[in-house]
C-alpha cells in the first residue's frame, strides 16, 4: 500500500501522520502539497492530516475542500482509491463532498483535548480488519469541531448501511448525532474520523490504541 | 505631522524630562515625529530593561552547556547528540487584562517567534498564569478569556501545550499575569542570530501587512494600569495563528537554505525594535524605505509604521544572491516577501518614506545612552514568626477543604483546551508527572519541562521566595529522572520607583542567584515585566522560573502513575513549616508568617 500525506497551509498533525505511517507500513509516505494538481503515480492511499488547513478560517475544511489537489483526490476516490482524513482532514472531506455530513462547533463551543474511548462498528473494512467488531480503544481527540451532524434521513442511511466506522463509546462530548465519532463512504474505501489514532502508536506515548488503524492498511 | 515636538510630547510618550534632554543631546537637534517615537519605545522599560539590568546582570548565566545566554532572543543550550534546545518565557500581562483573548493568543504568539527565530522547531508551550479573586466575575471573565486565548493560538499553529500552573490571589484583581513559554529544538550548529552584517545586504520584511494595531504598546507595558486602561484596547495586537503556522514553515524552510544572514521577529516595538537591535547588535548601520512596508490600510505614516506591533512578522537580513530563492520560498507559504531596505556602513538608522527623510539616528548612542538606572530600594522587613497556632481543625476535613481550593484543585478544566499531544512526541502530559516530558523526534531522548513560582512565599520573603522558585523547578525535573540544565525567568513585578518593590526585585534576584550557583542551573533567557499595579496596589512578587532538563533514555521518564503494592517513601526533613502556607490560608485564615527555608 503506497501512502501519501496532503498538506495543506495550517494543517499540523502531518509529522504525527509520517510516523504512525512509517511505523505501519515500514516506509515513510511522501508528503503532497496542496497547490499539486495530480498525485504521485501508484498512490493507493491519500491521508488528510488534522490541524487547521486555511486557520479554520470561513469554515473548517471549506477552503482546504478547493485547493488545487483536490479533483485528483476525488478522482481518486472515484477510481475506488483509498483515503483517510482525520479531524480537519474528516472535516475537508465532509466539505468536499466525499463524506456526508458536517462537523458542527463542539456542543459546549470549547475545544476538547482529552483521550476518549471509540467503539468500532465493524472490521471487514481495509481500515479496520486488526480490529474485532465491537472493540473498545482509547484515541485522543483534539478539536473545536468535532460535533457530526447530518440530517435524519443521512443519518438513517449511515446506519442502515452500516456505514458507521466508530462511535464514542464513554461519552459524547462533542454532542455528535448518534455518537458518531467517524464515517465510511458506501463502498466503504473513505474513512473519516475526528479522534486520533496516530498520537497513540507507540507505548511510550501512552499506548498502542491506535496502532490497529495502521496495521490494518498496511495489511491491505 | 504638524505636531509640535516638545518635552511634554515626550512625556506623553513615557519619556521625562531627563530622558528628553538625552535625546535632544545625542540628536544636536529636536526630532521629528518619527525620531521621537523610536527613541521612546527603544527607552521603555520594556525593550530597555532601565530599572532591572543593574539587577539581571547578576545572575548566573554561563555552564559549560550554555551555547547562547541572555542577550539573543531566546537562550540556547546544549542537550546532547548535536541538538540544542532553545528557550524562554514571557509576558503578556497588560494587554491579557485589557483584552484577555487576544491578549493572551498573542502572547504565545510571541514567543514562539522568539524561538523559531533562532532556527528552532518549537516543541512544547507552557503557561504561568495568575488571576484575582476566583468569586469575582472579571476574574471569570479573564481566566475564560485568558485560556480561550492560549488554547485558540497554541492549538492552531500545532504546537502542544504540555504544561504551567495557575494560581489565584486578590493582589492579581485588575493585573492578572499571562507568561507564556516556549522550548524549540534545533541542530546546535545551525543556530541563527540577529546581528545583522554585510554592507549593502538586503533587509527583507516577511510576514503578515503592517496595520495600525498594537502602536506604543511596548510603552503600555512600561505604565501602572487605572481606571482608563480600557481605553487603552487599541493598543492590544490581534493574533493570527494561521499565518505564524505559515511563518514558522516558511522561516524553517529558508534555514535549511543559505540565504540568511540574520534574523530576528518584529516583536514589541515592531520594526522600530527589530532594525534597531539587528543594525545595533552588527556594529552597521540600516537603511529602510518605508514605501515598501506592506501595508493593511492606506496613508500609514512613518511614525505608525515604525512602531505598529502588527503580528506574525519577521526582518531578515539576506545574501543579495539568495533574494530570488528565498522569494520563492516565502511566497510559496502565501506570505508577503518585501526587500524594505539595506544594511549600511554609517552607524545610524535611516528611515525614508514618500521621499521624505523621516528618522537619521546614530545606533550607538541610543543604545549606550538608553537609561539605566540603579533605583532606591529598601529590604522587605523580615516576617514575624507564627508563634502557636490552633491546629484542631479535624485533619480529614482540613484536607478536603484544602484540595477543593482554588490552588490546589485540578486544572483539567483548563488543560482539557489546550492541544497537548499535536506532534506525536508528548511523553507525559498536563498532570501525568512533575514536569512535562516530550521526547525528541528520531531520538531516544527528551525534555523534562515545567514552570513554577510560589508568589505567597515571595511576597512574605523575596530572598527565599525566589531561591525556592528556582529550587523547585529542579525538583519538578529531577523526580521526572531528568537532569536540570538551565532556566529561563520571567520577573513580574510592582511599580520600580517605589523603593519596596525595588527591593523585592533585588532580594528575590539574590534568592534566585543563591539556587542557581548551588544547582549549576544558569539563567539563559528572561523577560522583565514591571508597574504591574492598579490603583496603586502591586500585585505579589513573581519571579516565574520556565525549567528545562534532559533524560537520555526517555523510556526511563517517571510520573504519578504509580503500581498498587509499592512503598511510599519520603525523602528531605519536615520540619513543620507552616508560614505562608496554603494551610494557614485556607483553613486558619491567616497570610503571614515565613516562608518555608530552602537550603
Amino acid at each position: 500500500m503506497k501512502a501519501v500525506i496532503l498538506l495543506f497551509p495550517g494543517i499540523n498533525r502531518e509529522r504525527d501522520m509520517v510516523l504512525a505511517v512509517r511505523q505501519s507500513f515500514g516506509t515513510t509516505p511522501q508528503i503532497v502539497w496542496h497547490k499539486e494538481t495530480s498525485l504521485p503515480p501508484g498512490t493507493d492511499l491519500v491521508i488528510l492530516p488534522g490541524g487547521f488547513s486555511f486557520g479554520d478560517y470561513l469554515r473548517c475544511g471549506a477552503m482546504a475542500a478547493h485547493s488545487p489537489i483536490m479533483p485528483a483526490v476525488k478522482a481518486h476516490a472515484d477510481r475506488g482509491g483509498y483515503v483517510l482524513g482525520v479531524c480537519n482532514g474528516f472535516q475537508i472531506l465532509t466539505e468536499a463532498g466525499l463524506l456526508p455530513g458536517a462537523l458542527l462547533r463542539n456542543a459546549g463551543l470549547r475545544f476538547l483535548s482529552m483521550d476518549t474511548l471509540l467503539k468500532v462498528e465493524r472490521s471487514d473494512t481495509v481500515f479496520t480488519s486488526k480490529w474485532t467488531p465491537g472493540a473498545i480503544f482509547r484515541a485522543p481527540m483534539a478539536h473545536g469541531d468535532g460535533n457530526y451532524n447530518a440530517d435524519e434521513a443521512t443519518l438513517n442511511r449511515l446506519e442502515g448501511e452500516n456505514l458507521v466506522a466508530f462511535r464514542y463509546a464513554d461519552a459524547n462530548r462533542n454532542g455528535s448525532a448518534r455518537s458518531i465519532a467517524g464515517i465510511f463512504s458506501p463502498n466503504l474505501r473513505v474513512l473519516g474520523l475526528m479522534p486520533h489514532p496516530e498520537n497513540l502508536v507507540d507505548p511510550l506515548l501512552g499506548g498502542i490504541d491506535g496502532k490497529p488503524l495502521f496495521d490494518s492498511l498496511a495489511a491491505a | 505631522m504638524s505636531t509640535e515636538i516638545n518635552a511634554s510630547l515626550a512625556k506623553s510618550f513615557g519619556l521625562n524630562a531627563e530622558e528628553y534632554g538625552k535625546v535632544l543631546e545625542i540628536m544636536g537637534r529636536t526630532p521629528s515625529f518619527t525620531e521621537l517615537g523610536i527613541f521612546s519605545v527603544m527607552w521603555s522599560e520594556h525593550c530597555s530593561y532601565k530599572s532591572s539590568r543593574v539587577w539581571l546582570k547578576e545572575l548566573p548565566t554561563k555552564a559549560p552547556w550554555v551555547i547562547h545566554g541572555p542577550g539573543e532572543n531566546a537562550g540556547v543550550i546544549d542537550i546532547g547528540d548535536g541538538l540544542a534546545a532553545i528557550f524562554k518565557m514571557e509576558s503578556h500581562n497588560h494587554p491579557s487584562f485589557i483584552e484577555p483573548y487576544q491578549g493572551a493568543a498573542t502572547g504565545v504568539g510571541g514567543i514562539l517567534r522568539d524561538v523559531f527565530t533562532m532556527g528552532a522547531r518549537p516543541i512544547a508551550n507552557l503557561n504561568a498564569l495568575r488571576f484575582g479573586d476566583p468569586s469575582l466575575p472579571v476574574t471569570k471573565r479573564v481566566v475564560d478569556g485568558v485560556v480561550r486565548g492560549i488554547g485558540g493560538y497554541g492549538n492552531c499553529v500545532g504546537v502542544p501545550t504540555v504544561g504551567g500552573e495557575v494560581n489565584f490571589h486578590p493582589a492579581y484583581n485588575g493585573n492578572p499575569l499571562v507568561n507564556a513559554m516556549t522550548v524549540g529544538i534545533a541542530h546546535k550548529d545551525k543556530i541563527f542570530l540577529s546581528a545583522a552584517a554585510g554592507i549593502g545586504n538586503p533587509v527583507v520584511y516577511v510576514g503578515s501587512k503592517t496595520g495600525r494595531d498594537g502602536i506604543h504598546g511596548a510603552t503600555m507595558a512600561s505604565t501602572e494600569f487605572d481606571a482608563s486602561s480600557e481605553e487603552k484596547r487599541p493598543t492590544v495586537q490581534v493574533g493570527d495563528p494561521f499565518t505564524e503556522k505559515l511563518l514558522i514553515e516558511a522561516c524553517l524552510e529558508l534555514m535549511q537554505t543559505d540565504a540568511i544572514v540574520a534574523i530576528q521577529d518584529m516583536g514589541a516595538a515592531g520594526l522600530t525594535s527589530s532594525s534597531v537591535e539587528m543594525a545595533g547588535k552588527g556594529g552597521v548601520g540600516i537603511e529602510l524605505n518605508l514605501d515598501n512596508v506592506p501595508q493593511r490600510e492606506p496613508n500609514m505614516s512613518a511614525y505608525e509604521m515604525m512602531l505598529s506591533e502588527s503580528q506574525e512578522r519577521m526582518l531578515l537580513i539576506l545574501k543579495p544572491e539568495r533574494t530570488e530563492l528565498a522569494r520563492t520560498i516565502i511566497e510559496k507559504w502565501d506570505l508577503d516577501y518585501a526587500e524594505i531596505g539595506h544594511i549600511t556602513d554609517t552607524g545610524r538608522i535611516v528611515i525614508k518614506h514618500n521621499g521624505i527623510l523621516e528618522a537619521d539616528i546614530p545606533l550607538d548612542p541610543l543604545a549606550e545612552a538608553a537609561p539605566l538606572y540603579r533605583r532606591p530600594w529598601v529590604e522587605t522587613p523580615k516576617p514575624v514568626p507564627l508563634g502557636t497556632l490552633d491546629l484542631s481543625a479535624p485533619l480529614g476535613e482540613s484536607l478536603l477543604k484544602l484540595i477543593a481550593s482554588p490552588d490546589l484543585c485540578s486544572r483539567r478544566w483548563i488543560f482539557d483546551q489546550y492541544d497537548s499531544t499535536v506532534g506525536g512526541q508528548t511523553v507525559k502530559r498536563p498532570a501525568q508527572a512533575d514536569a512535562a516530558i516530550v521526547r525528541l523526534e528520531d531520538s531516544t531522548r527528551a525534555l523534562a519541562i515545567t514552570t513554577d513560582v510560589t508568589p505567597r512565599y515571595c511576597v512574605a520573603d523575596p530572598y527565599e521566595g525566589g531561591k525556592q522558585a528556582v529550587a523547585e523547578t529542579w525538583r519538578n525535573i529531577t523526580a521526572t529522572g531528568a537532569l536540570p540544565l538551565a532556566i529561563t525567568d520571567n520577573m513580574n513585578f510592582g511599580n520600580p520607583e517605589k523603593p519596596e518593590i525595588m527591593g523585592q526585585f533585588a532580594s528575590t534576584i539574590q534568592g534566585m542567584k543563591e539556587a542557581c550557583l548551588a544547582l549549576d542551573y544558569p539563567v539563559v533567557s528572561g523577560n522583565v515585566s514591571l508597574y504591574n499595579e492598579t490603583e496603586g496596589r502591586p500585585i505579589l512578587p513573581t519571579p516565574a522560573i520556565g525549567g528545562v532538563g534532559v533524560l537520555e533514555d526517555v523510556s526511563k521518564a517517571v510520573g504519578y502513575a504509580a503500581a498498587p503494592g509499592l512503598e511510599l517513601v519520603l525523602i528531605g526533613a519536615t520540619i513543620g513549616e507552616l508560614g505562608r502556607s496554603l494551610y494557614l490560608r485556607e483553613i486558619l485564615g491567616r497570610e503571614d508568617g515565613p516562608p518555608p527555608r530552602s537550603t
